[in-house]
């Protein structure tokens, strides 16, 4: 094998190394990050996780919320119309949040079965249900 | 009446197209020239007609002609007059128009500006671009019809999302588009060059401009966008991973790859399958990303669509244009053999991992972004990818880019030496780390690793940029001042973020009136909240005096908007902007009568990164109009 064959083998042996690499760790995150989707039914029935991020959506029930008087904490409750779930959030509602809106927060559940949320998302427009959250409520409907 | 104007100025447009795509493709295999010759009355043609059409829908919005569906969802009489305007694209169909509309524009262009190509040449490139616009225009026409009327004329319309009001975002998304579709240029000349089963130096002049100008509007695109979300949403970051967001990053990224791929084929007349590969990836990544925003398949705030029908057609469409030109490309590429070969050390190896670099970061954010789309698909679980997955991916493989990036423009075309290259930079690297190191030790405490590599990189590469571009000051190139000046602005997006993203301070809290929150020297005293009625919403608007050193910096107004066409609140952010720091107040909720709670932020350095990119948009535009390629090769024929 001549040295410019040998080169260009190590130069091509780097890349795939390189490339697999990278490969590995960015799958390697990917899984760690992950995030499920699950109703407030799902959580009820034990499905999901305890230790790991997850998403929870589903309608605002009415009369639900609650301010702390001297901190940004809240409680709100989260529906799916058969099950529901109580969320705690720290910080500033997003414009469109308000009972009965359809939201979707970011967050881990507690031993005491609270979803402590890092983040509430609802949509910028009125008419507008995130599809994870139109799913699960279609579905229980057609349960009932 | 004007309705049907529209319409029917849509199907003769849709005839045109057709024209365009079938004769002047059937006449170059032909050699009739006639036929060939008629690829640009038949553009033009397509143009003018587009025109109209776009004109009639214009003209319905800034007469409240509510008998139209669209014009009645989007618009309403007390809109203020320029978001009548960009209401016209501010919504699924009338976007898909100006889509449309844009190709056409890019036709013409192209018809306008390669009258020295071979005639079979354009014939087939502008065949190409009449396919793509078929597929556009019977969508329009069937699926997502602007010119729809209603049955009965409402007396007001709804109105355009609030969130969209505004000047910034008027022109996102033209600017976006203009750069979208005007990767459909270098498609064409790629499949033309897959049929011709030729690619040469020629070539890449023709396609090199074209690929600068789509690119520079793509990044001013999204550089809008960026800003936009920045002092719009009100959550006061620059980029979110939002699906949305990563379907406009990944032609751009591909788009930057294709720009050095093609540098490689002009100097060195290698990498030209490659080359024309990612001609057409980058255009397939533009299809796909106005598939995933206009098909409603994604949770954003930009996704309006949500006729199943359009996104099936959209995906269809998309399958066809990826897997015929796919085909064609394992089929032809084989003719075009590479045959100049390279060193390990030197400029054709720096490209190459340039574009590794590239086409990685790519998979990943694809990856990211389509991964739960598919799991959905196949009714596997819903699930999403958050943020820290793309910032664990990317930042690492950003960095060995940059990396490349520094040292690559130092380095030598077919072959170069270590100690040459590094005899030649030494001085740079140290004024590079010491720029990155010692000065942010000086006045940015803590000392974070990630924030000192980023900014000696950014420091090596603006370095070794300028002394580039000074080493042709005699005589400027268009070409290497463009290239520098744009990795000048990348340079400076990279500090701007290796900054912000460390050294910004956020926090939410509950003030009363007259508390005051300190924060990084600043101290954010609030005074209180008054209310008042303005055009179409009414406001809450709060008012914070902003002083450091006891000496007051600003007034800071942040508002609460309630429009009166919807129920919902939209927060308008107050923001002092300025070169080395934004101050940034948003409001959040009333908490009793005389607290609300607040969302304070100081970020250093963030408008850093706009700048950079209009940087980078401004070289790649300055490259665009260096003739010296097309010249040279002339003269050497």
């Amino acid at each position: 094998m001549n040295t410019k064959r040998k080169k260009r083998l190590l130069a091509i042996v780097l890349l795939v190394a390189g490339v697999s690499i990278a490969a590995y760790l960015a799958l390697q995150s990917f899984n760690e990050n992950l995030m499920y989707f699950y109703s407030p039914s799902d959580i009820k029935a034990g499905k999901a996780p305890t230790n790991h991020l997850f998403r929870v959506g589903g309608l605002v029930e009415n009369n639900s919320l609650i301010r702390q008087e001297d901190s940004l904490m809240l409680k709100f409750r989260v529906t799916d119309q058969a099950e529901a779930i109580s969320v705690q959030y720290t910080g500033i509602l997003p414009d469109l949040f308000r009972e009965g809106q359809g939201i979707i927060a970011r967050g881990k559940l507690n031993k005491n079965g609270l979803f402590i949320a890092e983040e509430v998302l609802a949509k910028h427009d009125e008419n507008y249900m995130p599809p994870e959250v139109a799913d699960s409520l279609k579905m229980h409907n057609k349960a009932q | 009446m004007i309705a049907n104007i529209g319409q029917y100025s849509l199907i003769f447009a849709l005839l045109m197209a057709i024209y365009q795509a079938v004769i002047p493709m059937f006449c170059s295999f032909k050699a009739q020239h006639a036929g060939m010759a008629s690829a640009r009355y038949l553009a033009s043609g397509q143009f003018v007609f587009l025109c109209i059409a776009f004109a009639c829908l214009m003209y319905a919005f800034l007469t409240n002609d509510f008998s139209i569906k669209y014009v009645a969802s989007t618009s309403n009489r007390s809109l203020p007059l320029i978001y009548k305007i960009s209401g016209v694209w501010g919504a699924h169909e009338g976007s898909l128009l100006l889509w449309a509309l844009i190709l056409s524009l890019w036709t013409v262009a192209v018809c306008l500006f390669s009258r020295d190509l071979p005639q079979v040449y354009i014939a087939r490139v502008i065949s190409v671009m009449g396919f793509i616009s078929i597929g556009f225009l019977v969508f329009l026409l069937l699926l997502s019809n602007p010119f729809e009327t209603l049955p009965f004329i409402p007396d007001d319309g709804r109105s355009l999302n609030p969130l969209l009001q505004d000047p910034g975002l008027a022109i996102h998304p033209p600017m976006l588009y203009m750069g979208y579709v005007g990767f459909s240029v270098a498609f064409a000349f790629a499949i033309a060059a897959l049929i011709a089963g030729k690619v040469d130096r020629l070539w890449v002049s023709w396609v090199r401009p074209w690929t600068n100008a789509a690119w520079s509007f793509l990044t001013v695109g999204i550089a809008l966008g960026s800003w936009w979300a920045y002092y719009e949403l009100g959550w006061g970051g620059w980029w979110f991973w939002d699906p949305v967001e990563n379907a406009s990053l990944l032609p751009w990224l591909v788009g930057i790859a294709l720009m050095h791929s093609l540098v490689v084929t002009e100097k060195r007349d290698a990498f030209k399958a490659w080359t024309v590969l990612l001609a057409i990836f980058s255009f397939s990544l533009s299809l796909l990303g106005t598939f995933l925003v206009r098909s409603g398949v994604l949770t954003s705030v930009h996704a309006f669509a949500t006729d199943p029908a359009r996104g099936l057609y959209i995906l269809v469409f998309l399958l066809i244009v990826v897997g015929s030109s796919l085909l064609l490309y394992a089929w032809r590429s084989p003719s075009l053999k590479s045959t100049a070969g390279f060193s390990l050390l030197s400029r054709e190896t720096g490209l190459l991992l340039n574009n590794v670099f590239l086409l990685t970061i790519t998979a990943c954010v694809l990856l990211g972004t389509l991964y739960p789309l598919i799991l959905d698909a196949l009714n596997a679980g819903k699930i999403s990818v958050g943020p820290p997955y793309f910032n664990t991916v990317i930042v690492p493989l950003a960095l060995g880019m940059f990396l490349i990036m520094s040292v690559g423009l130092a380095v030598r075309w077919k072959n170069d030496s270590f100690s040459r290259l590094f005899s030649s930079l030494k001085l740079l690297i140290l004024l590079a780390l010491i720029s990155g190191l010692v000065l942010p030790a000086l006045w940015l405490t803590p000392f974070n690793l990630y924030s000192s590599i980023g900014l000696s990189l950014a420091s090596l590469i603006a370095l070794v940029a300028i002394t580039t571009a000074y080493k042709y000051k005699t005589k400027p190139l268009a070409s290497v001042w463009g290239g520098s000046i744009a990795h000048i602005g990348m340079a400076i997006t990279i500090a701007g973020i290796s900054i912000t993203g460390v050294y910004s301070s956020e926090k939410d809290i509950k003030l009363n009136f007259g508390d005051s929150y300190v924060m990084n020297d600043y101290s954010f005293k609030f005074i209180g909240v008054s209310q008042q009625q303005r055009a179409n919403y009414r406001a809450d608007i709060g008012l914070l005096e902003v002083s450091k050193d006891g000496h007051l910096i600003t007034l800071m107004k942040p508002e609460k908007r309630l429009y009166d066409s919807k129920s919902e609140s939209m927060t308008e952010a107050a923001i002092d902007a300025g070169f080395f720091r934004d101050l940034f107040v948003a409001l959040g909720e009333p908490l009793s009568a005389n607290s609300w709670s607040l969302r304070i932020y100081h970020k250093p350095f963030i408008r850093w990164i706009w700048l950079g990119a209009l940087l980078m948009a401004l070289g790649a535009a300055l490259a665009v109009t260096g003739k010296r390629y097309s010249n040279r090769v002339t003269h050497e024929k």
